[in-house]
């Protein structure tokens, strides 16, 4: 069997970051989006903790909705849009985190601001019970949550 | 920005935005990605390793194996007995045997997966019980052969915990070109890494130097080396940068956990319900290698009683190797495992008199002036009683938000019983049996700009826990000026220590006051003239002022283009070494004090759990960051929770089973539930501004009060954590 050299990989992907279009040439096609993200665009804002789509921590945008940017190959993202913590307009909620305590090594914090994003986005007063389902895929190791939901609240005003 | 106050981070706004440079986040042009090889047996001899293969692929520039350590190739924080590459045997699964470097982290990865490693397979030792003695710490205090009125006995299990810190161990190392190498890393302790690195890469300290990188989370898995001599090795070799980053799965075995252990327990008491003895055995499985094992289990030892007067002991605490994974520092350290055992054991004493469990550990709650089962007797403020009576105090908890099973709907109600329980713990601030512990600082006092700026270097890790704000606060308290920069941690500047122990805050703190006292005073001697001493002087909102508070001179005109530079070194009292035969000695500089009552609903029919509450009292000295210190207390209480009912690396045969975040359970924010919380500031007198380590207690009581609930909720014993729903239902 030939070896596959992933150095020269196949696929161009072009597609709109943070409002701006961005292409990737030579992307090997097992690239995932979160990968493409932060090697090849250099926006390292979005984590890498777990790398399997049960920590949160590279929440991003795909055309509006919720993703695990490691869950989505770099390829699907052609000629979509794609917001990261870099370009969001979260401005209120990352105050908020910072306010309440809510960061501590602050691996967590990229992914549950977009999350926290996406609820306020859905649903502008959220119950706590809204607000602990809604963050419950995404993970945090220091804090114990408690800022974190006081951080919500903050967002919320 | 003082002491006392919740100032926020100065790192807050970059990480919320996602530009905090973590050590994955690390790039150099022309960079290489490393990946290892690493062992799929517990045990066995490597017959031969052949790389050719791995060699001639796409995009690799160097395979390497443990004939290619320039140095001597053995670590260890305590006993130097682990290889950075495992050499004539690997002794766990998943031990690092040969490196690759490429240009695509994939092929990295593909050509360590094409490095042929021909094993003659051992069988591995994977029970504790029949593990090689790593070290046994023996404490005979009192009367060796007492008799008490009432006796209970308890053997208790504890399964293996990881700390799962969310960020990876990763960095980057450059080659310098004349044979030396810089690292950015996430590391709690930049001096010991690179004291180990020298020695592994055969290079002088000088010629390895270590640049602190972002850290994402840490818990005691940064406190060994995993990668950092596997980049140097790969960048020495390539001439390029290269760049390491463990996927989760590997991260599993990329660090130590916390040890597990088997817990044998005899109480002894008078029908009053005062100690009068305590036996215990407790074996820890240190796994492979040495790491931190030994002092691990001079902590599970020392406080194996608990915060709790008791006059005669026989303890004998054992930590043994086997071929398991390598265990060794995790929040709480050796206390975490103990304090399952003596709380239940303290719960089952009050039940044998009949008395409240609350009311029991209020008698024989240790004071100031007690003395411990080390013959220590212990100075300032010890109010373990008092945490006690705050915990019960608080106001029980009515309803749930969530019932036992969550969203999953699996009971309306019915089968679920509540239950309450309490625990209390303690452990040892800083180092510990005559390590010297300290800590370096250097404070600069400038004009920037037209300002005074007060910039703060040490190698202290900002690990998350706020050590970077609290340098500031006390920077800023001592000095009185506005602008202070805590410059990144390097090995530029001293040794920090670690940040463990709890004992940053208190050692790192104590040396950035001590090297900005000095400051202020050479400030002082500056601007006194006979109408204004210096000791009628103070620097106040970026002025010298007099005595009456008036400003005498602004410090931009005072200083003028000078620059007052100060380095001071910090080091707690003493300490001393463990008798070999009966563990008597002042081996510990300070303690601390938590206590935590859970409230818990248990679905009986299904064995899960759902904890409705916990609540703490914790005696801190002096909160230097109110808002930095409730969230000690709550993240601690979680990793509590997540041993209790949730966590544990499942190792069978020595082979890990679960090496992922999807098999591996952390607590949600379903899980976690609010914390109630009483913070008491009572001062300690020997310690800068009266604090106290507050890091590791609320890991050490959390999850035994979780587990006393169950056994109120339940009636059955719950001798094991994390309490599986079998342990309840069948």
């Amino acid at each position: 069997m030939p070896v596959v050299d992933v150095g020269r990989g196949r696929v161009k992907i072009t597609c709109t970051v943070n409002g701006e279009s961005r292409t990737a040439h030579g992307v090997w096609e097992g690239e995932s989006l979160l990968y493409v993200l932060r090697e090849r665009f250099g926006l390292y804002g979005s984590k890498n903790a777990c790398e399997q789509g049960e920590c949160g921590s590279c929440s991003v945008y795909l055309d509006g909705t919720l993703v695990c940017a490691c869950l989505v190959l770099g390829g699907q993202a052609d000629g979509q849009s794609v917001v990261t913590v870099e370009g969001l307009d979260g401005a209120k909620v990352q105050q908020a985190f910072v306010e309440a305590g809510a960061v501590q090594c602050g691996f967590c914090t990229p992914g549950l601001v977009v999350a926290t994003h996406d609820l306020l986005h859905r649903v502008p007063r959220p119950t706590e019970a809204q607000v602990r389902e809604a963050l419950a895929g995404n993970v945090c190791r220091c804090t114990g949550y408690q800022k974190i939901i006081d951080a919500v609240n903050l967002a919320v005003g | 920005m003082r002491v006392g106050e919740s100032v926020r981070r100065p790192d807050g706004m970059p990480k919320v935005r996602g530009t905090f440079a973590y050590s994955s986040d690390l790039h150099a042009e022309g960079m290489l990605w490393g990946a290892t090889v690493r062992s799929p047996h517990p045990y066995a001899r490597i017959v031969a390793i052949n790389s050719a293969e791995a060699r001639a692929m796409p995009g690799v520039k160097a395979v390497m194996t443990s004939r290619d350590v320039k140095g001597r190739n053995l670590y260890g924080l305590e006993i130097q007995d682990q290889p950075v590459l495992a050499g004539d045997e690997v002794r766990y699964w998943g031990e690092a045997v040969a490196l690759v470097a490429a240009d695509h982290p994939e092929q990295a990865r593909r050509a360590a997966s094409a490095v042929k490693v021909e094993y003659e397979v051992l069988p591995p030792v994977t029970r504790a019980e029949d593990g090689k003695v790593l070290r046994h710490v023996k404490i005979r205090h009192g009367d060796q052969n007492p008799h008490a009125e009432v006796v209970v006995r308890g053997e208790y299990e504890v399964g293996m915990q990881d700390q799962a810190p969310l960020g990876p161990e990763s960095g980057l190392a450059v080659p310098d070109g004349e044979g030396g190498v810089d690292l950015y890393i996430a590391t709690q302790w930049l001096h010991v890494d690179r004291q180990q690195l020298a020695s592994v890469l055969g290079l002088p300290p000088e010629k390895v130097r270590l640049t602190m990188a972002g850290i994402g989370g840490a818990f005691g898995a940064r406190e060994d080396l995993s990668m950092q001599a596997h980049a140097c090795m790969l960048a020495l070799e390539t001439g390029r940068p290269v760049k390491i980053s463990y996927s989760r799965p590997e991260s599993f075995v990329g660090h130590v956990h916390r040890h597990p252990g088997r817990l044998t327990y005899e109480h002894g008491a008078t029908r009053e319900g005062k100690l009068v003895y305590v036996k215990a055995h407790i074996l820890l499985d240190g796994g492979a290698y040495a790491s931190s094992s030994t002092a691990v289990i001079a902590n599970a030892t020392c406080f194996a009683v608990g915060p709790y007067l008791c006059p005669n002991a026989t303890i004998d605490g054992i930590v043994v190797y086997t071929n398991n994974p390598p265990c060794g520092a995790m929040r709480g350290f050796g206390s975490v495992q103990n304090c399952y055992a003596h709380e239940a054991q303290m719960d089952k004493l009050a039940a044998a008199l009949g008395m409240d469990p609350v009311e029991l550990r209020m008698r024989n709650a240790l004071e100031t002036g007690s003395e411990l089962i080390t013959g220590q007797v212990i100075e300032g403020p010890v109010p373990v009683a008092e945490l006690l009576k705050r915990v019960e105090r608080f106001p029980m908890p009515d309803g749930a938000q969530l019932l036992p099973g969550g969203y999953s709907n699996t009971t309306h109600g019915e089968g679920v019983k509540r239950g309450v329980g309490y625990a209390v713990g303690f452990k040892n601030i800083g180092y510990s049996e005559g390590f010297d512990d300290y800590s370096t600082a250097r404070v600069r006092l400038f004009v920037h700009e037209g300002k005074p700026r007060l910039e703060v270097h040490t190698a202290a890790a900002e690990v998350g826990q706020g050590v970077v704000l609290v340098q500031a606060q006390v920077a800023g308290s001592e000095l009185g000026v506005n602008d202070v920069v805590v410059l990144e941690a390097d090995t530029r500047v001293g040794s920090a220590g670690s940040s463990s122990a709890s004992r940053q805050t208190y050692i790192t703190g104590g040396a950035v006051k001590a090297a900005a006292q000095a400051v202020c005073k050479q400030v002082l001697d500056l601007a006194q003239s006979e109408l204004h001493p210096a000791s009628e002087l103070r620097i106040e909102n970026d002025a010298v002022v007099g005595a009456d508070g008036k400003q005498i001179v602004s410090l931009a005109t005072l200083l003028g283009d000078a620059v007052i530079e100060e380095t001071r070194e910090f080091r707690p009292r003493k300490t001393q070494p463990l008798d070999p035969d009966t563990g008597q000695s002042n081996a510990h500089m300070q303690f601390a004090f938590a206590a935590h009552r859970a409230v818990v609903d248990v679905d009986t029919e299904l064995g899960l759990v759902k904890v409705v509450e916990l609540a703490t009292a914790q005696d801190v000295g002096k909160a230097i960051n109110p808002l930095a210190v409730q969230g000690q207390l709550e993240g601690g209480a979680a990793q509590g929770l997540g041993l209790a009912v949730m966590e544990e690396i499942q190792v069978k045969d020595g082979v890990v089973r679960n090496a992922s975040f999807t098999d591996y359970l952390l607590p949600t924010i379903l899980d976690m539930p609010p914390v109630r919380m009483d913070i008491l500031e009572l001062g300690d007198p020997s310690s800068p501004y009266g604090l106290k380590g507050v890091g590791e207690p609320p890991t050490i009581s959390s999850g035994p009060a979780i587990v006393a609930a169950i056994r109120a909720a339940t009636g059955r014993e719950v001798n094991r954590v994390p309490v599986r729903p079998h342990d309840l239902t069948l």
